[in-house]
């Protein structure tokens, strides 16, 4: 039973980071309807432009606060110069501008930052946390973090006014126009957070992985698998769907003879399918209801 | 009396389809007006032109302000409420968020409580579902509240896309007479497009007949309701 435990807390720990990420995936799936192949390219970069401002002498939180702007405005201004022209372009167009994005962002990271790995600091420190050798000081703060992140936008969607009008903007621009949205800054302003989101996750999961251009690669996967799990409609969602794909993986890993850790990834991937199958919107995905 | 709303030689295109050819019509303020013609004659593409949400060319004069080149979201921020074909529900949302976002364009936040109570008062049905997601409403409480959202605009002219299309007569003379009793008391300018010709005559003030994208008649409700070819034509008898 201990072990059980043990290895759920484990899950847990490595489930903040795609609880993380997928956080950051759901909201611009939420302000644009695809998913952004380029969101973990994002996510490192911002991370290393934190990483270079502490370089510079700057403390973790100024850097901190100073690398969610810095990705708040970029986000934007990648949606008004790429992907506002995409508007109305096939989905497929949008993919193909995702790619190109993800190689760019990938490639010049590279050439600014070179390929080595860099520590990254953490500011909650990297003891047992609680005197628990399997969770650490730092992915305690992180599961904090999420969980605040998660509250924040919960609040953001439900009670603010800005929060409903990109709700509707996302879910039927033509009556968004209609009462009188700018549809377009919207998605714009929805870029700008999940660009920001991702920051935060980047800097979180930097300490773990390590920084380096392709640090984001497997917890993007894993972030959307878990946004896809929960549901994509739902920010709560993503990150429970999160920290069970953490927690899945672990179980799968302990318990399954002859999964080691080559194979405990792709299980985790199957069970993921299996719940999709039986509940596509996702587990805590809403269903729409419609009249017909 | 100044027109509120002037349409000069209005012409509207789907892609190299032409679907108005140089549409003339103006609204008095407080009116109601209904324009009239069968299925494709550009009723929907007249409202739409009015938006911005069709390729048109001519001149569209709101309260003396040329509005031809704005966007769909800044003519509805000049006061100009616009109930679609198909009601443009919000159905993920709840009632209230519907009545919310009717209101989303507004600065006076404080009245928008107030106005919600008010709309409640219009349409009491909204008031029992006021938590429920919008899109679990019936047809008919459908169009009730997409009225109302429009309403919580607090708009200068509302207009109104079919809005029996669907409904058991007995729910259009209920939000007919709605319809009648906002424009009287609250002043709204309204324009309402219908195929439901008998009843928009009895309802409105002024009347446009409409065929094939142009202007066939204009006048008093009471003579188009009249007319031969009217009544032969759209009222059947």
């Amino acid at each position: 039973m201990e072990l059980f435990a043990n290895q759920v807390l484990a899950g847990i720990a490595t489930g903040a980071i795609y609880a993380c990420m997928a956080l950051a995936v759901v909201m611009i799936y939420q302000a644009i309807d695809h998913l952004n192949f380029a969101q973990g390219e994002m996510a490192m970069f911002s991370t290393f432009v934190s990483w270079q401002l502490m370089q510079w002498g700057v403390p973790y939180w100024g850097a901190f606060v100073l690398t969610v702007a810095f990705s708040f405005a970029a986000g934007i201004v990648i949606e008004r110069l790429l992907f506002k022209p995409l508007a109305k372009a096939p989905i497929l167009t949008n993919v193909a501008g995702f790619i190109a994005l993800y190689a760019i962002i990938n490639s010049v990271a590279g050439l600014i930052w070179d390929f080595t790995i860099k520590q990254y600091p953490t500011p909650f420190g990297s003891s047992p946390f609680l005197g628990s050798q399997l969770i650490s000081t730092h992915q305690a703060g992180m599961i904090g973090i999420t969980l605040l992140m998660l509250l924040l936008l919960f609040f953001f969607f439900r009670f603010t006014r800005v929060g409903l009008a990109m709700r509707a903007a996302a879910s039927l621009p033509e009556s968004a126009r209609l009462v009188g949205i700018n549809t377009s800054w919207m998605i714009a302003l929805g870029w700008g957070m999940a660009s920001a989101i991702g920051s935060i996750a980047g800097m979180m999961i930097a300490p773990v992985v390590f920084l380096e251009p392709n640090m984001m690669l497997g917890v993007l996967i894993y972030g959307f698998a878990a946004a896809v799990l929960g549901g994509l409609s739902s920010p709560f969602g993503a990150v429970m769907g999160g920290f069970l794909v953490g927690i899945f993986e672990n179980l799968v890993g302990t318990y399954i003879p002859g999964v080691g850790n080559e194979l405990k990834l792709p299980i985790a991937l199957a069970l993921i399918i299996v719940v999709l199958v039986v509940k596509p919107a996702g587990l805590f995905g809403r269903a729409i209801v419609k009249r017909v | 009396m100044t027109a509120m709303l002037n349409v000069k030689d209005l012409r509207a295109y789907y892609g190299q389809v032409q679907a108005l050819h140089g549409l003339s019509f103006s609204l008095n303020e407080g009116s109601l007006t209904t324009l009239l013609g069968a299925n494709g004659a550009g009723k929907t593409t007249t409202l739409r032109a009015i938006c911005n949400m069709v390729r048109s060319t001519g001149a569209i004069e709101f309260e003396g302000k040329p509005i031809g080149t704005r966007s769909t979201e800044n003519v509805v921020r000049l006061g100009i409420a616009h109930v679609p074909q198909g009601r443009g529900t919000f159905t993920n949302m709840t009632v209230e968020e519907n009545l919310q976002l009717g209101a989303i364009s507004r600065s006076d936040t404080k009245a928008i409580g107030s106005d919600i109570e008010r709309m409640y008062e219009h349409f009491p049905v909204l008031k029992q579902r006021y938590t429920q997601q919008a899109g679990t409403l019936s047809g008919g409480e459908q169009q009730m509240l997409a009225v109302a959202r429009a309403l919580m605009l607090r708009p200068r002219l509302m207009l109104l896309d079919e809005p029996s299309f669907g409904l058991a007569p007995l729910i259009v003379r209920d939000l007919f007479r709605i319809l009648g009793k906002i424009n009287r008391e609250e002043k709204v300018t309204i324009l309402v497009v219908e195929q439901n010709a008998q009843l928009a005559l009895e309802l409105a003030d002024q009347a446009y007949v409409i065929e094939t994208g142009r202007i066939v008649m204009s006048g008093n409700a009471k003579d188009i309701a009249n007319n031969e070819d009217v009544r032969k034509s759209y009222l059947g008898y």
